[in-house]
């Protein structure tokens, strides 16, 4: 699912905002389709932050999360920093894309 | 699901876990708790101090309950975790954010809301659990169906 996210994350005073918005259905599972069938569950369920192979920042999210997501974040960085956002679905589907810090 | 498989299934974690990495697995049991306040003391472990150090940051008014910007930002020091649930939702916990000692606490995301709804947000510091609430007015439902 490349090509799912786009990333922007600039530095003030020491701190790394990050803004992301990714492309993803987040079906609760409990919706049905015109013919009554259960459309299945299919969400995003863990976002990670690494710089430096360490990671900053995780967000575990349920279907409660809107679709097609937008987060943001923020955590004690410098300019030219790399950042790596990685995503993984119930599905097992992924995505990653690492930017650097502006 | 009662609180003491919960709490064991968290030990057990946590022994996985200590070893590699300060972040425990997805908290499927939480995410799937449909009663919100049952689900807060899963996530809280005990009644959440009610807290003016934490803002959130969303309409009065939502006009569609699909998506609704929620921010949290707080001034308490320490802060681990951060969780929002909105209560009136089928499955009550949207969201939850491990934060390191790199992180500054703020988060921002859209939220979906079935209806008219107090957004709580959990926030874990120095080991102490802590929330703060807001009530969000939904026109239109977003949860499908």
């Amino acid at each position: 699912m490349a090509g799912s996210m786009r990333v922007r994350a600039k530095e003030k005073d020491g701190v790394v905002t990050v803004k992301a918005l990714i492309t993803h259905p987040m079906e609760t599972g409990l919706r049905k389709d015109g013919d009554g069938n259960v459309i299945p569950a299919h969400f995003i369920q863990e976002v990670t932050a690494t710089v430096g192979g360490e990671v900053v920042f995780t967000a575990n999210w349920g279907t409660g999360v809107a679709k097609n997501p937008y987060l943001s974040f923020k955590y004690k960085g410098s300019k030219g920093d790399l950042l790596t956002l990685a995503w993984t679905d119930n599905q097992g589907h992924s995505d990653a894309l690492e930017v650097e810090v502006k | 699901m009662d609180r003491r498989t919960f709490l064991t299934a968290g030990l057990g974690l946590g022994t996985l876990f200590v070893a590699g990495s300060v972040h425990a697995a997805w908290p499927k049991d939480a995410f799937e708790a449909q009663e919100s306040g049952a689900l807060i003391d899963m996530l809280a472990g005990s009644k959440p101090a009610p807290s003016d150090a934490i803002t959130i940051t969303a309409p009065d008014i939502a006009e569609n309950g699909a998506v609704v910007p929620i921010s949290v930002s707080t001034t308490l020091e320490d802060v681990t975790r951060i969780s929002i649930v909105v209560e009136q939702n089928p499955l009550s916990l949207t969201s939850t954010y491990d934060l390191t000692p790199d992180s500054v606490p703020y988060v921002s995301t859209r939220v979906k809301m079935l209806k008219t709804s107090n957004v709580v947000a959990l926030v874990e510091a120095g080991g102490k659990s802590y929330s703060g609430v807001r009530e969000v007015k939904v026109t239109i439902g977003g949860c499908g169906g």
